[in-house]
């Protein structure tokens, strides 16, 4: 046995070597996840040549970490570089440690289990044969794209040689994860076996190695020169449709490093528009890192663990339903209240798709059916850990449904509200327990946002938003805790924007033209095919409750409210619907469009420097990460507070004051614009 | 001796089989009204000494489909559970060993009941398309596999209909309508008595319903979103003039016996939660009532219909009741001739002379306390749950009339009858 800091090699009597991955922390002790810092990556390096010298009959390679294989680059390592310089340096460390992995002069094979994401994938393709566990848990990714770079590790040269281009890229892409089954149809690895039997699975296939997987014709002529060329403008058409160049230069990159340099980032010259000194110099990759972080923060919100097994939610609307059937989802033991059996039938339903959706095997879509509990009776209030009430947005009634379940409650029990916009200072009275009481507010589509704002009334107790967001966490959402002021974070932020939208639509702009505007900053959705999308009557709702005196507020959509026009649901709103599709008529012509979207954004970027202002959120990047999983707000450019800090405070003070002579108050500049 | 409660219960709405498969399974219909059950208890699922569930045809699927349940409704991987099965009264056997275990120490919280989805009772392949099967599996070469394929007739792929063959006796080789007619023949009960008892079971339910006596059904939601709230087989145009019009489906052109004037093949389930005394005042629980008594007696298979005379006869008269002691009794309908039987063997001096070893009648039953919200032939009778069923609803309708003690009861195929003496203080 020989032992590196990361990295142990036991070499069997059978002349067969076990190298484990095993990642350490500074002081040595085992690290959580294995990622790869340059240390590690140089010690594998050291490895490889110490096996050259000392060869073995073969060589499978293995994680020590229960949660997988390994999850990529250290992010840590690769956001406290200084330069372009440095990151480049590690690209070409890795991709010449991965060279030598692949030249080994034996047999070779990565045994996965768990997440495999980037690095480790890259690491997995360098190996000869890759075996991985059939367990449900097993995903192997180069997600890459997701942080606007490309696999820098080999990844992008190796998978289409392996399973062919059309695969690879539709992975490289998208940052797609497959399962252990749909790897091995892809040709993505050799062996699929539960992971009691990886050491008798690696030993037969290094003992008698059979000839390395060959992508079948019509995977491999994808790799072809006349062919290559007709499946990269393919591939830049389909990803056209989802990505500006300007926004995402990350997938336009990996086409064209697949096309014209084999996928292999030395050969792309130094400041050519594919090479990784661009993409790293590029706001979006740094932005997109950043977010990628974030994310982690927030996950970290939530951390420790939770004795929250059954949730109880009043309710089965939309969102009542919804966040039943991903609690369920997520394991827990649901009971879902609502006045009748008819109310929650379309929940269950709903669940039911979403089940078979999730969970390819049915006895898993059972067993999560039989966590969702209908529960007319409401019996579940006596034995639930947490009560989630999502009933209709009216403070009174909600006051006397709590007057109803209160009493009947565990001690430790938490009552949860899942109202958007009113404050819980208008709930609370009346409670017993007021500090019991917190918001978990989920967003539509709740099985899609990632984000839960988790509301502390200046009645909650510390304890009580702790444990909201650790079973957040534990559902697999991410947790932000913010104050109770009307519309909390990202409903507050979001509302002026949809308003500005309405005003602009009234003023005679068609909605076509303004979702254009909104698409062109970034938006993932215009903000009239969203309100369409949300529900009329909700944003309508939302809207007035945050309606500030002094604001023009839209007229139209309270009149489509009342004829009943609700949106997508009713089947037609600002727009009218077809199979779920917005009819929208051609041409928002030749107008220019950033003077729209810098009207509709701008006053979101005020409103979220006032919720920094004002504390409603912690800090500005926790604001940016709730705006960006709560709506999507333009994901590459950081958030409302990084816009503003990266496309120039006064430039843009300079714009609101303009449009504040011309449209009114509703574009005073907040007091804390220059210094949040 | 011990006291073993009858502390709540839960049952589906039973659903008539329309041929093809129903919406529910088995374990889906016991999990359905068992977790909502389990839902309004003061104790976990965890707290349970073990699971029992009745069931004359589990699907191949859910093999020990108890334990199933139990680990479906969150029981967990220590509370053991086991499947029983005495053909019709498989519910009720599922009480009973319930009890039993409860007399004897060895359990203190159950949860038991039955459950069977009749409409997904399997289609077989025959003898013959077995063996042929067999032949071909074991063909090797493409010569062999030619040579069997030749011996192949379209006659093998004839499904033999398992659910004929569990309703149809393999000792006296007939079908229990045909069971029913020869009680009928016994008792002189006429088509006309049939059909009027079938009509006024109907009835009986509607009104049931219409005045709330059914709140024991716990409504399902299938993954399509159709409520299922009410026993889907109860028809409000269901009269004597109507059924009258319907052929005989057993002994056929002759009989008397009709799909209208017997019970219907039905998915449904029915649990119930027993205790002992320990347990109710450990988690302070209000039970529904008690089992004080219960009974299982063997009479001649061709004449299995009048097996609850035979059951609740020596029931009553050891607890020193007579028919009219009771506040309530529910017989099960399998079949209105049947059940007619019963109740005219209790009256007839030369029957309880001759079979139950009497000096005399044993008496006429009170039709104002017997089935007071109808039976099988309008509800249904998934033959595994219907013995937990008329345990549950007798129970229920103690509660709601105050009465003080029932019984209930199933004539079970193969000659048997089951009963169970309730009591609610």
């Amino acid at each position: 046995m020989q032992n590196w800091k990361h990295w142990r090699l036991v070499v069997e009597s059978n002349g067969l070597g076990f190298l484990t991955f095993d990642r350490a922390k500074p002081d040595g002790s085992p690290d959580s996840t294995n990622t790869f810092s340059s240390e590690a990556l140089r010690e594998l390096g050291a490895v490889c040549t110490h096996l050259a010298a000392n060869p073995v009959k073969g060589l499978a390679i293995q994680s020590a970490k229960d949660n997988g294989f390994a999850a990529g680059a250290d992010i840590d390592e690769f956001t406290s570089f200084k330069s372009v310089e440095e990151a480049v340096a590690m690209t070409k460390l890795g991709l010449d440690v991965f060279d030598q992995v692949a030249a080994l002069p034996f047999p070779t094979v990565a045994m996965i289990h768990g997440f495999c994401m980037g690095g480790g994938t890259e690491l997995a393709l360098a190996c000869r044969y890759r075996i991985a566990d059939e367990g449900p848990k097993t995903k192997m990714a180069l997600p890459e794209v997701m942080l606007g770079i490309v696999p820098g590790w080999g990844g992008a040269q190796r998978m289409p040689h392996l399973i062919g281009a059309g695969q690879a890229l539709g992975l490289m892409l998208t940052g797609r994860a497959v399962n252990a089954r749909t790897a091995k149809r892809m040709g993505l690895v050799d062996v699929v076996t539960p992971r009691r039997h990886f050491t008798n699975a690696a030993t037969m296939l290094l003992q008698k190695p059979p000839a390395p997987h060959q992508p079948a014709l019509k995977d491999a002529v994808t790799n072809w020169p006349v062919i290559r060329g007709f499946v990269a403008s393919a591939s830049r058409k389909q990803v056209a449709k989802k990505a500006r160049r300007d926004h995402y230069p990350a997938p336009y990159a990996i086409i064209d490093v697949w096309e014209k340099y084999d996928g292999d980032p030395r050969k792309v010259p130094v400041g050519a528009d594919g090479s990784m000194q661009k993409l790293f110099e590029h706001p979006t990759a740094r932005n997109l890192i950043r977010i990628f972080k974030l994310q982690d923060r927030l996950k970290a919100l939530g951390a420790g663990s939770s004795d929250i097994k059954h949730v109880h939610v009043v309710g089965a609307g939309v969102m009542g339903g919804d966040i039943a059937a991903w609690c369920a989802l997520k394991g827990m033991k649901v009971t879902l209240q609502d006045l009748d059996h008819e109310r929650i039938a379309p929940a269950i339903k709903r669940a039911a798709a979403l089940y078979k959706k999730k969970f390819k095997e049915a006895h898993l879509v059972q067993a999560a059916m039989d966590r969702l509990i209908p529960d007319v009776k409401g019996d579940g209030v006596a034995n639930c850990d947490l009560v989630i009430e999502a009933i209709v947005e009216n403070a009174e009634i909600k006051k006397t449904l709590y007057a109803s379940i209160e009493p009947r409650l565990k001690p430790g029990a938490i009552l949860a509200t899942n109202t958007s916009s009113i404050p819980l200072q208008e709930l609370a009275p009346g409670l017993a327990r007021p500090e019991r009481l917190v918001g978990v507010h989920f967003f539509n589509p709740v099985a899609m946002m990632m984000l839960v704002e988790i509301v502390q009334g200046p009645q909650t107790s510390d304890e009580v938003m702790k444990s909201a967001q650790v079973f957040v966490k534990k559902i697999n959402k991410l947790p932000l805790p913010v104050k109770s002021a009307p519309g909390f974070l990202v409903n507050r932020i979001l509302t002026p924007y949809m308003t500005e939208a309405q005003i602009m639509l009234e003023e005679g702009i068609p909605a076509e033209t303004i979702d254009a505007a909104a698409k062109e900053f970034g938006m993932p959705m215009g903000p009239i095919e969203l309100a369409d999308t949300v529900g009329l009557d909700v944003g309508l709702a939302v809207g007035t409750e945050l309606h500030k005196q002094g604001n023009p507020q839209p007229q139209k959509i309270q009149e489509l409210v009342a004829a009943k026009k609700l949106g997508k649901k009713t089947g037609e709103g600002f727009y009218k619907w077809v199979n779920g599709h917005p009819q929208k008529s051609n041409g928002s012509g030749t107008v220019d469009l950033a003077p729209l979207w810098m009207r509709m954004t701008l006053p979101a970027v005020n409103e979220a420097v006032a919720c920094v202002r004002e504390g409603i959120v912690q800090d500005a990047d926790l604001c940016d990460a709730g705006v960006i999983f709560g709506t999507g707000f333009a994901p590459h450019r950081g958030g409302p507070i990084n816009y503003l800090r990266s496309a120039g405070r006064e430039g843009l003070l300079d714009e609101m004051k303009a449009l504040h002579e011309r449209h009114g108050v509703r574009f005073a500049p907040d007091s804390g614009w220059m210094s949040v | 001796m011990k006291k073993v409660y009858v502390v709540d219960g839960a049952r589906t709405p039973f659903l008539k089989a329309k041929g093809k498969l129903g919406p529910f399974s088995g374990g889906d219909l016991a999990v359905g009204c068992a977790r909502a059950l389990l839902a309004r208890q003061k104790f976990s699922p965890t707290a349970f000494d073990e699971v029992i569930v009745g069931a004359a045809m589990p699907s191949a699927d859910e093999a020990n489909i108890g334990r199933v349940v139990a680990l479906r409704v969150g029981c967990g991987d220590k509370v053991p559970a086991w499947t029983v099965m005495r053909n019709c009264a498989s519910g009720m056997q599922a009480l009973d060993s319930a009890y039993m275990n409860i007399l004897a120490g060895k359990s203190h919280l159950v949860l038991a009941g039955g459950t069977d989805a009749m409409s997904h009772a399997p289609l077989l392949f025959g003898p013959a398309m077995v063996n042929w099967l067999a032949d071909w599996y074991a063909a090797k070469s493409f010569g062999q596999r030619a040579g069997v394929v030749t011996k192949f007739r379209l006659s093998y792929l004839v499904p033999v209909i398992a659910i004929l063959k569990g309703l149809t006796d393999p000792i006296v080789k007939l079908s229990m309508g045909s069971t029913a007619e020869i009680v009928a023949k016994r008792f002189g009960i006429t088509r006309e008595m049939m059909d009027a008892f079938a009509a006024e079971s109907h009835q009986r339910v509607l009104a049931g319903r219409a005045a709330g006596h059914f709140s024991e059904i716990e409504p399902l939601i299938d993954a399509a979103g159709i409520v299922y709230k009410e026993d889907d087989g109860v028809r409000t145009d269901s009269t004597k003039e109507r059924l009258a019009k319907l052929r005989p489906v057993f002994d056929k052109t002759y009989g008397s016996v009709t799909a209208g004037n017997a019970s219907q093949v039905t998915d449904g389930a029915a649990m119930l939660i027993l205790a002992s005394e320990e347990a109710v005042a450990r988690y302070d629980l209000n039970p529904l009532g008690a089992i004080v008594d219960s009974q299982w007696s063997g009479l001649d298979p061709a004449e299995m219909g009048l097996g609850p005379v035979h059951a609740i006869t020596p029931m009553l008269l050891r607890n020193g009741l007579g028919l009219n002691d009771l506040d309530c009794l529910e017989i099960n309908e399998a079949f209105a001739a049947q059940v007619l039987g019963c109740l005219a063997a209790w009256e007839s001096e030369a029957y309880c002379k001759e079979k139950l070893g009497l000096s005399g009648a044993f008496g006429a039953m009170d039709r104002a306390k017997f089935n007071v919200d109808g039976g099988a032939i309008a509800i249904g009778h998934p033959i595994g749950a219907s013995g937990a069923r008329v345990v549950l609803h007798a129970l229920k309708t103690l509660e709601r009339t105050s009465g003080k003690r029932a019984a209930a009861s199933l004539c079970i195929g193969g000659g048997q009858g089951g009963a169970m003496l309730l009591e609610r203080s």
